[in-house]
């Protein structure tokens, strides 16, 4: 059994760390802003987000079709297509391609997928030695941790912390904290793993049914030097990678690195159309593992849209201030918390509930994914599916009582009222009550809105809720 | 071709396409772009030069490939490079014949490579090179710097037209290249030169 996440206290050293939290927010707000400018620059933005989600939903509609054309072009062209079902399946196909390749070192750039199925420490616990060679990916491997952001993998590490990392590992300078410098010692440590590396693996960000051909986006060029040096490349792409063709590339190119740094595109935009020559391999294994039953949800169907840019995280006020740690998911922020309970709903049941419902991850999302409104369905679904806490279905219970019951709705904001005003602080502020640990109680009014309503309004329109002649307002100030 | 040593694994195969057929989903057709819609440049070379020097590249426009190599030879990191290996001998002649290696780690000591750009994107400062001209792949990511030639007179405005540009690949590779090669993961910090080329130089060729 895994354990059960619950977000608040997930978040709480992080949410608790005063330098932190504020530190993480302007990071991710300075790309958020980044992607705004790039936004604006394009006039057809809007057109380009609907014509992407439109391509999306017919792909996904039509995702065996495309899955048999994918596999029959790509096969043409010389690839191995492998299915996985799940992740177990996922990983013991890459072993495979190792074991039969007589490897034990592999170069790694940056796939979601292979985070998604445990990947590197099922081969580490095969005796596999495992490089992960995005910058980022690279950080957060040689510290133990996990990615904390999909396309920003160490974007909650500080740069002096980075400097630590890789005096202990890489030897560089007791104390630096200059990325320049820092890079470069990367760079240096980094060629000579992509030097011995005797397979290269890969993530898919667009496949290409029509081609059998896929694209791979990378700033650094490590998707590509790790895989132009080795003889064999492994692509592992999950299902809902697929396009329908060539051409829809030029609308997800344009929408994808806008969204998710707010550059123009990526400094490499690399298209694969078979192995590199006739001595080397590429295999490309497409994977399930729980897509199938997310696309039978008509509510969550379009989160298979995603194509991973990570600008519903930069704008979550949620995921900004708590880091992507907290979702203890491979796949963090809103589209996780979206992704996260289809998997297992008991697990990642807090999740829906890490959400403010402020709407701007539907806002920035290049294909339109209706993230506030999957999150709120979510939390319906986990009702119904009896796996609320209690004190939430106690207290949601109680409440929907007291607003069935108006006489009962005002006797209670009476008593409330006079309550904050003599009970003692230990009475309100206190463990049973976790609303209050962060925050002091408002003062109380003396009246209701209903009694000030009375008094002030209650002569002209006699609480007419049915009157919509004009606001009421406005007429009593003449 | 050489058969791989692994065979495709297609045990799930059936099973999961037996699954997705069991829950067809009717919806529009795939959308069709209106190319009215899609932002074009009066000047695309300009934009070009612009968008490129935005990701951190180097625009020159010449009107012969032999400029290239003197614009190049007052670079410091090309006047001292050691291994230049160039597939537009027209405008450089380097002195690494990469056709003649069978194993891509040979060039692992390349400083320079000089590659062949078919056609410039405007809108991103991108340049389509199509892997059919390079004897290695390898050759636009391992060098130290990178520079493309290429025609002036090719050009688009956006990736649409990009990809239609690019139409059907016959190469086994094929790649938009914005460089430099650049991270920003330590501290949002941009940083060139990340694991590919340090610098970018883009020779746009004509009159």
């Amino acid at each position: 059994m895994l354990p059960i996440v619950q977000h608040p206290e997930a978040a709480r050293p992080f949410v608790t760390d005063e330098n932190r939290s504020p530190w993480h927010d302007s990071a991710l707000w300075f790309v958020r802003s980044k992607r705004d400018k790039q936004a604006a620059s394009v006039p057809e933005w809007e057109y380009l987000r609907s014509v992407a989600s439109g391509i999306k939903t017919h792909t996904i509609a039509h995702l065996p079709f495309y899955l048999r054309e994918f596999e029959k072009n790509a096969t043409a062209r010389g690839a191995v297509v492998h299915w996985a079902k799940d992740a177990a399946e996922h990983n013991e196909i890459v072993l495979s391609i190792l074991r039969a390749n007589k490897t034990q070192r592999i170069v790694k750039s940056k796939s979601m997928l292979t985070e998604e199925c445990g990947l590197n420490h099922f081969l580490e616990d095969n005796g596999i030695d495992v490089v992960d060679t995005d910058l980022g990916e690279r950080i957060v491997q040689l510290r133990g941790e996990t990615p904390s952001h999909i396309v920003l993998p160490a974007i909650h590490i500080k740069k002096e912390e980075v400097g630590e990392t890789f005096h202990d590992h890489l030897g560089t300078d007791q104390g630096a904290s200059d990325p320049q410098y820092l890079t470069e010692a990367a760079r240096g440590h980094l060629r000579g793993k992509f030097l011995s590396g005797e397979i290269g693996i890969t993530g898919v960000n667009f496949a290409i049914a029509e081609t059998g051909g896929f694209v791979v986006c990378t700033n650094e060029g490590n998707a590509d030097l790790g895989v132009s040096l080795p003889r064999v490349h492994i692509a592992c792409m999950g299902m809902e990678k697929l396009i329908p063709r060539q051409r829809d590339l030029g609308v997800f190119t344009r929408l994808l690195a806008r969204s998710a740094t707010g550059q123009p595109i990526t400094s490499y935009t690399s298209h694969f159309f078979g192995p590199r020559d006739e001595n080397s391999e590429l295999h490309i294994i497409l994977v399930d593992n729980g897509r199938t039953k997310l696309r039978e949800s008509d509510t969550f169907r379009s989160a298979l849209h995603c194509i991973r840019c990570g600008a519903c995280m930069n704008t979550c006020p949620v995921f900004r201030r708590s880091g992507g740690h907290s979702y203890r998911a491979t796949v963090p922020g809103p589209i996780g918390s979206v992704l996260s309970p289809a998997r297992d709903a008991s697990q990642y049941k807090s999740l829906p509930y890490a959400c403010s419902l402020c709407g701007s991850c539907t806002d920035v999302c290049p294909v339109k994914i209706p993230l506030h409104h999957q999150l709120l369905a979510w939390r319906g679904e986990l009702v119904g599916k009896g796996l609320l806490p209690w004190s939430k279905r106690v207290s949601m219970k109680f409440a929907s009582a007291l607003f069935q019951h108006p006489r009962l709705f005002a006797l209670s904001g009476r008593i409330g009222r006079t309550a904050l005003r003599i009970l003692p602080h230990w009475m309100t502020h206190n463990r049973l009550n976790t609303w209050t640990i962060a925050r002091e109680l408002p003062k109380p009014p003396r009246e209701s809105f209903s009694q000030w309503y009375q008094r002030n309004r209650g002569g002209e329109s006699k609480l007419d809720s049915r009157s919509d002649s004009g606001n009421p307002t406005m007429e009593t100030r003449r | 071709m050489k058969t791989p040593v692994m065979k495709a694994h297609t045990r799930s195969r059936q099973a999961i396409l037996d699954a997705l057929d069991s829950s067809p989903t009717t919806v529009p057709p795939l959308p069709e772009l209106d190319v009215q819609q899609l932002t074009t440049f009066d000047d695309p070379l300009g934009q070009f030069i612009q968008s490129l020097a935005f990701v951190g590249g180097e625009a020159h426009v010449i009107d012969r490939p032999e400029k290239a190599y003197e614009i190049l030879s007052g670079i410091p990191a090309f006047s001292n490079a050691k291994q230049i290996a160039s597939v537009v001998p027209e405008a450089v002649q380097g002195n690494v014949d990469a056709a003649s290696f069978e194993d891509p780690h040979a060039l692992s000591g390349l400083d320079w490579t000089i590659a062949r750009g078919e056609f410039m994107v405007a809108e991103n400062g991108a340049i389509w090179v199509d892997g059919e001209t390079l004897p290695h792949r390898v050759m636009i990511f391992i060098a130290q710097y990178l520079a493309i030639v290429v025609p002036r007179g090719q050009i688009v405005c956006n990736m649409h037209q990009a990809y239609e540009r690019v139409g059907k690949v016959n190469a086994a590779f094929g790649i938009f290249v914005s460089g430099p090669s650049k991270t920003a993961d330590i501290e949002q910090s941009l940083v060139l030169g990340a694991h590919g080329c340090r610098k970018l130089q883009v020779f746009i060729v004509g009159e």
